[in-house]
């Protein structure tokens, strides 16, 4: 589906034709570029407030710290489900591609579940944190907090609505090349989503744990 | 860049037309929220950058800073798509034949915008996001209390700030180039190093952006790290101007318009270098910090460069454009109008500057800087004149256009593939795909073809007869004219707090892309039987193809 892109291709006179010169690339390859190339964008929002969340951590004005307020076995249970979810999003693109329908959709949906999951944990830890009185408006630090993890949650939720699109896709237009390329840039999108997650983890969660 | 980017790589469209569509129309919906602040409420009252504590809801509690911050999130975002249907365009969709370094220079320079676009305007967009939601929803980013920190807002503004400035000058070196090289009638001096430099002035574009305020406070080691790094990357803009003038020497060169502006802008863009380089030096910009001097340098670059890389390039593309020539004696008045009103503007601001003028004054008590400041005047009147005269020149053009027609499709001798094909070219661009061999690809085919003739005509034209064939383009969208119709109303929800009439234009915005998505047959077939009869109306092609 790459176009063949390692092939030789030669010209009249039997000399390889180099990559660059071969003309326009295939939809596929143009497609999943540009999804490529948003997702490095929108990498990019996370970077700055990533940095934003390091200068912000410690100005906590007098309210709770990072290590006051997170609990870390609700966190592990969050990454358990979406680390679990791109491995049944991987599935479920090899299913598409194979063209095996029943299969798709069973994947399809415990992937939607099992982001539903993390967003509803996600969800009630913050409703926690704010019935607690720890709202983003308490401090830098709980705003910085609160729009690095929720923009992800953002993302996360997003991506489930995109989910539902796609399985009404499926149903209505079958698994047509367009529609699995789509596919294909969703789980390019969710992948992205779980190493943005990764980071998250490490840096607002086990980071809070060094003071 | 949208209209002579593809023209340039030989090819029909853009990689994703509905998806430049809707950049264009966003962009279109963010001026659009501007204009309305002029009528309905008002305008940010904040300096270009929006800088807190101003900014905050409790020092701007008026709509103006909402309108600022939306119009420019929805723009922002129309300039992002851009940025990755170009990127992906470029690398991703050349005639067959032209490998990178075949590719016309302004087709570098619009990569390298458009990577900068890539890179750099997401954290615009996060940066305004953290100031609306400090505005909106009482957070503490830049607030001056709770832990909040004005000054990241100010270094986040400018790591998207410095890069934008190149994104704006990259397309003009390009420009200049096209028109030097092609004015000149010689190849471009030195390719290789203008990609070169190009890139490097792409990548060192994002490690200088501290030096929009050495006087923050950071410390001196900080300061010289990015003073350094600005001298640096006057480095391969140097490159760049020796490369132009190079190009001219030796080479039989034709005034026409578009070289005038080439030339202006030689001398004054490097003069705008020069004292560049003078505030990177970080105890000069202790000094002059926030003086007339910088207001000086910044519109010496920015006038010499872009504005004057815009009208060139608008008076070398316009008959590939609209199929005729733009007057030539209107084009060089308004030429002389600028480039000695832009002297006789700005330079008293230098001199300011170092008398200790500082920028927005309200009034100023020192009577020695009259005479400067109605210099400075002086030279505003003359440069409206010349804008004045470029309506002027564009009406008379118009007016005179029959006899201005382009029936060639190259008017300027030109290089580059776009002037092989009609002027106005047809929505396909080319009717055959052409095939590229190596840098300056239309000027080789002429010079092919010349020899060609001379030695068997008749036998070269049957034997190059084209080949049409029944070619794919996208069907007209309405896509982006009404997800940006929605985007008009959500911004303006959003800046009046009608929170009903947000949710509906997102409803609406949602319900157009589902549309979008589920919309199989966007493709049209265009015969080719009627790319041959189009070309057989434009006779003169088929000699230069």
């Amino acid at each position: 589906m790459s176009g063949g892109a390692n092939t030789a291709v030669l010209d009249a006179h039997g000399r390889p034709i180099p990559l660059s010169e071969r003309g326009p690339a295939s939809t596929w390859s143009m497609i999943s570029f540009g999804f490529w190339l948003f997702l490095l964008s929108d990498i990019v929002i996370f970077a700055s407030l990533f940095a934003t969340y390091a200068v912000l951590s410690n100005a906590t004005a007098g309210g709770p710290a990072g290590h006051d307020i997170f609990e870390l076995k609700g966190v592990f249970i969050e990454t358990c489900c979406l680390l679990a979810s791109s491995f049944s999003c991987g599935l479920m693109l090899i299913a598409a591609r194979r063209r095996q329908l029943q299969r798709f959709y069973v994947w399809a949906v415990v992937t939607w579940v099992l982001g539903a999951a993390f967003i509803s944990l996600e969800v009630s830890e913050f409703s926690d944190l704010i019935a607690k009185g720890f709202g983003p408006s308490h401090s830098a630090f709980l705003s910085a907090f609160f729009t690095l993890v929720g923009t992800h949650g953002c993302h996360v939720s997003s991506g489930l609505l995109w989910l539902l699109v796609m399985m009404a896709q499926v149903a209505t237009l079958g698994l047509r090349t367009t529609v699995v390329r789509r596919l294909f840039c969703f789980s390019l999108f969710w992948h992205a989503l779980d190493l943005v997650w990764i980071g998250v983890f490490t840096i607002v969660y086990l980071g809070s744990l060094h003071v | 860049m949208n209209f002579a980017v593809p023209l340039q790589l030989g090819v029909r469209d853009v990689c994703f037309p509905v998806l430049n569509s809707v950049s264009f129309w966003l962009t279109a919906a963010g001026v659009l929220l501007v204009n309305v602040s002029l009528v309905v409420g008002e305008f940010a009252k904040t300096g270009w950058l929006a800088y807190p504590p101003l900014s905050e809801l409790a020092y701007s509690p008026g709509v103006g800073v909402d309108y600022y911050l939306w119009s420019l999130q929805i723009s922002g975002l129309g300039t992002l798509l851009t940025g990755i249907n170009f990127t992906t365009t470029i690398l991703k969709m050349r005639a067959p034949g032209m490998g990178y370094m075949r590719m016309p220079v302004f087709c570098w320079t619009a990569l390298a915008a458009n990577l900068l676009i890539v890179a750099a305007f997401p954290i615009l967009t996060a940066t305004f996001a953290m100031l609306l939601l400090d505005r909106y929803c009482g957070f503490h980013f830049f607030t001056p209390d709770l832990g909040g920190n004005p000054m990241m807002y100010i270094n986040l503004i400018w790591c998207w700030g410095h890069p934008e400035v190149y994104i704006l000058i990259l397309p003009c070196f390009g420009v200049f180039s096209e028109v030097i090289a092609t004015f000149s009638s010689k190849p471009l001096f030195g390719y290789h190093s203008m990609v070169v430099a190009t890139m490097a002035i792409c990548v060192l574009s994002f490690l200088v952006w501290l030096h929009h305020f050495f006087t923050m406070g950071a410390s001196a080691d900080v300061n010289a790290f990015f003073g350094i790094m600005t001298m640096i990357i006057a480095v391969p803009t140097g490159v760049k101007v020796f490369n132009w003038l190079f190009t001219m020497y030796g080479g039989s060169i034709r005034f026409t318009v578009p070289i005038y502006w080439a030339l202006g802008f030689m001398v004054t863009f490097v003069l705008g270098g020069l004292t560049g380089v003078l505030l990177a030096v970080p105890p000069a910009d202790f000094v002059l910090h926030n003086s007339l001097f910088l207001i000086a340098h910044f519109h010496n670059v920015i006038i010499g460069g872009v504005v004057f890389g815009v009208l060139a390039g608008y008076n070398y593309w316009f008959p590939k454009a609209f199929g005729f020539t733009l007057d030539e004696t209107l084009g060089k008045a308004v030429f002389w109008c600028w480039f000695i009103g832009f002297y006789l503007a700005f330079m008293p601001l230098y001199a300011l500057g170092i008398m200790g003028a500082t920028r927005r004054m309200q009034h100023y008590a020192d009577p020695s800087w009259q005479p400067y400041m109605i210099a400075a005047f002086c030279g505003a009147v003359v440069i409206f004149i010349g804008i004045c005269l470029m309506v002027v020149q564009l009406w008379w053009s118009i007016r005179t256009r029959e006899q201005r027609r382009d029936l060639t499709g190259d008017p300027w001798n030109g290089r580059t593939l776009e002037w092989g094909t009609a002027s106005p070219p047809p929505a396909w661009n080319y009717a055959v795909e052409p095939h590229v061999t190596g840098i300056d690809a239309f000027w080789a085919v002429k010079t092919k073809n010349k020899e060609l003739h001379k030695v068997a005509e008749t036998r070269y034209e049957a034997e190059h007869q084209p080949h049409y064939e029944t070619i794919h383009m996208p069907k007209r969208s309405a896509t982006g004219f009404i997800s940006a119709f929605f985007a008009v109303f959500l911004g303006f929800g959003l800046i009046w707090h009608i929170w009903w009439l947000a949710i509906i234009a997102i409803i609406g915005c949602l319900a157009v892309l589902l549309r979008q998505a589920w919309d199989m047959d966007r493709d049209q077939l265009i015969d080719g039987a009627e790319l041959e009869d189009f070309d057989r109306r434009h006779p003169s092609l088929g000699a230069q193809r």
